[in-house]
């Protein structure tokens, strides 16, 4: 069927089953825009910031467990993607983002707004595009999204110049997509399976490491079955919060640079390390050489350049999270030498000691009768929210006093920048995320100097009605980076104090929207009742204990067990 | 230590960036590079040389592997292979030291491209230390200019 290349995309879209896409018009794509206009099937979300499109994508993506789409035009356009892009990049996020590209025959000669967006993006996509033939527009679309979503997910870039999606192509019913280079491995390598169970059976001190890549695999179940089956405590990234339900007996919460005590002195102690879909970041690692001395590891990746690139793998197991979770449950269930009863009895004194170390040093802080602590607001909304919200974080303080104190139960209920650490990030994705789940109470937990880099979208989400509540953390500073200050650089605040900052109240209700504040603990709860029964975007302004530091804490370079405690 | 890869490539504009860029993003080294199309029009042949310990030449061979234009990287340490490069050399050459010129070019197998009244062109070719060799032996004589290639490496045997 011939039709116009602004046609076939549209087509190509829905026939991926995209429903919702982010975007931003200009000169490079008015004719996609135009296109647009035709179809019922989809629905454009106009930000105000490029960069929120891709963040919003990238948010809806995660929530609704499919590929993310943003579409902007070339040049700036494209450019404003960039760091939502390596977001993405970083947490293994799968997003297709559409660029305008300038007519075929000007590129390369610095044409108006012209930008070589498939150089920029090389080295934080996990592959990109230059459409430079209408033939193969439609191809490049499928192969795309196949790549955005299979393997390890990521963001793909697709570049299109005006001429391609103005000229007339060829469309045809997709199949299959077969590529020469890339074949993912899905299905765990049975040896490896087996040896990595007979570890575990043989192990008295395990721990089970949880990260983004079993919520990216739908594997959160069959890794709480296994946990539960072996009787394992576990540990989460920032990016596996979810993974696993947080308030459950065997969850030791967040590991490293401000996990509990707990799970960093379990690691640093354990015979047999278990990492699921973790990549051992830095942040969880701390010092390398002191990170689980005496364990030996199990690591599952889909991605085989993950493996033994941070630390020594003892027993690697290259497949898809769920794949390989499910063959270790199936071996344990088909195995004479496991029992529930002997792996209970086995794990006694190490729970034992996990218990220890808990009441030693449980997560807390100290309340104060006159000053809102940010612990206490995100313990307040998550009772209020009875844990079911989605919740999304801007970056610094605010994001670990969200993974410390709100216990997520569930995958997908958590969006953060882990990797990159975007500032900005939270209120743009927390619009991405209420478009996927419009049913559901979205919150960004915000600090006063993130929230103030999108800002803008407060137009975004008023325009299509995002009743998301924004509980900003307000101290007045650049929080995470004072608290570094503060410890390592002998209380110098240089440039952390946002002295000037906008009453954001006022701000809320000059965008239509509605702004309540509190400023005493007794204030919390009412400020969030109100805030959650409200039918409209809604921000929280929380002014709270200003040199509240976020603990434990362990400093960069240093080893996990050398945490300070408050 | 040194390691030559050979990597497969689809034969696309872009691909050699993305992989030059690959090492240096991610601060492995490049020692030398040389790339041309293959039998298969489509598909292009890059040989390159590197150095690392076994744990650097692990992440570049499977950080290489998940480029989506690669199809294949050979790591040739693990393989029985024959490495070559070659080097196109202007050499002064003067009555006085014509003869001698040409007795080394001879000695190293190489072979006159071109001739001028003043100068030689040499081209040789051979293991990285061989090419060393003959330039160590012609610069006293007066070398004007050197242009070499990257190593080029192949397997022993056929896989018939």
């Amino acid at each position: 069927m011939k039709m116009k290349g602004a046609q076939a995309f549209v087509k190509c879209l829905e026939e991926q089953g995209v429903e919702v896409i982010f975007g931003f018009p200009g000169g490079a794509v008015i004719d996609l825009y135009d296109e647009l206009l035709n179809t019922d099937k989809l629905t454009h979300v106009l930000v105000r910031h490029e960069q929120a499109a891709v963040h919003a994508a990238d948010a809806y993506g995660r929530v609704k467990g499919e590929v993310g789409v943003a579409l902007v035009t070339s040049g700036p356009g494209a450019t404003n993607t960039v760091t939502g892009i390596a977001s993405a990049y970083c947490d293994s996020i799968p997003m297709v983002v559409f660029t305008g590209q300038v007519p075929t025959m000007l590129i390369g000669n610095d044409a108006f707004q012209e930008v070589d967006i498939v150089g920029i993006t090389r080295p934080v996509t996990k592959h990109n595009y230059l459409v430079k033939k209408p033939e193969d527009l439609i191809p490049t679309i499928r192969e795309a999204f196949h790549l955005a979503r299979s393997g390890r997910p990521g963001p793909v870039l697709v570049d299109l110049p005006k001429d391609v999606i103005g000229a007339m192509v060829n469309y045809t019913e997709p199949k299959p997509i077969k590529m020469r280079t890339y074949k993912p491995t899905y299905e765990p390598h049975p040896g490896q399976v087996e040896k990595a169970c007979k570890a575990i059976l043989k192990a008295k001190k395990p721990v089970l490491y949880v990260g983004g890549g079993v919520i990216n695999a739908n594997a959160a179940e069959t890794v709480t079955e296994l946990a539960k089956k072996l009787d394992i405590p576990v540990t989460m990234t920032l990016m596996g919060l979810g993974g696993f339900p947080g308030t459950d007996p065997l969850s030791m919460g967040m590991l490293g640079m401000h996990g509990t005590y707990y799970a960093n002195m379990a690691v640093a102690n354990c015979d047999l390390l278990i990492s699921v879909g973790a990549r051992f970041d830095d942040r969880v690692t701390g010092r390398i050489d002191a990170f689980a001395p005496h364990a030996k590891i199990i690591h599952i990746d889909i991605d085989p350049s993950s493996i033994s690139k941070n630390v020594r793998v003892d027993i690697p197991i290259v497949a898809d999270c769920l794949h390989a979770v499910t063959a270790m449950n199936a071996w344990f269930d088909q195995s004479k030498d496991f029992s529930k009863k002997a792996a209970k009895d086995q794990h006694k004194e190490w729970h034992k000691q996990i218990k220890e170390w808990k009441n030693r040093h449980p997560l807390g802080y100290v309340e104060e009768s006159d000053i809102i602590k940010p612990q206490f607001v995100v313990q307040k909304l998550h009772e209020l929210t009875k844990g079911n919200a989605i919740i999304t974080t801007e970056v610094g303080q605010n994001q670990m006093w969200a993974a410390q104190f709100y216990h997520f139960n569930k995958p997908r209920h958590f969006m953060t920048s882990g990797g990159l650490g975007v500032m900005g990030y939270g209120f743009p994705a927390a619009i991405g995320a209420q478009m996927a789940a419009p049913k559901q109470t979205v919150i960004d937990i915000a600090g006063d100097g993130s929230i103030q880099m999108n800002i803008q979208e407060l137009a975004t989400a008023r325009q299509y009605k995002c009743p998301v509540k924004i509980a900003i953390l307000n101290n007045n500073y650049l929080g995470m980076v004072r608290q570094w200050q503060e410890l390592f650089y002998d209380k110098r605040y240089a440039h952390t104090p946002m002295e000037v900052a906008p009453d954001f109240v006022k701000l809320a209700e000059a965008y239509g929207a509605v702004g309540l504040r509190a400023k005493k603990p007794s204030e919390v709860e009412p400020v969030i009742k109100e805030a959650l029964k409200t039918k409209n975007t809604v921000i929280m302004d929380f002014v709270i204990s200003r040199e509240e530091g976020v603990y434990p804490m362990v400093p960069a370079g240093k080893a996990t067990t050398e945490m300070l405690l408050v | 230590m040194k390691h030559t890869i050979s990597v497969l490539l689809q034969n696309k504009p872009g691909v050699l960036s993305r992989v030059t860029g690959l090492f240096s993003g991610r601060g492995f080294n490049i020692d030398s590079l040389s790339v041309a199309e293959t039998l298969e029009k489509d598909v292009s042949c890059l040989t390159l040389v590197t150095h690392g310990d076994e744990a650097i030449i692990e992440q570049i061979t499977k950080q290489l592997h998940k480029l989506i234009d690669v199809i294949k990287v050979t790591d040739m340490a693990e393989h029985d292979h024959v490495e070559r490069e070659m080097a196109m050399i202007r050499i002064k050459a003067e009555a006085g030291t014509r003869a001698e010129v040409l007795r080394v070019i001879d000695i190293f197998r190489g072979k006159v491209v071109d001739v001028s009244p003043k100068s030689y062109v040499v081209e040789v070719t051979g293991s990285k230390s061989k090419v060393q060799a003959i330039i160590d032996i012609l610069r006293p004589i007066g070398i004007q200019e050197i242009v070499k290639t990257g190593a080029l490496a192949i397997t022993r045997g056929k896989k018939f």
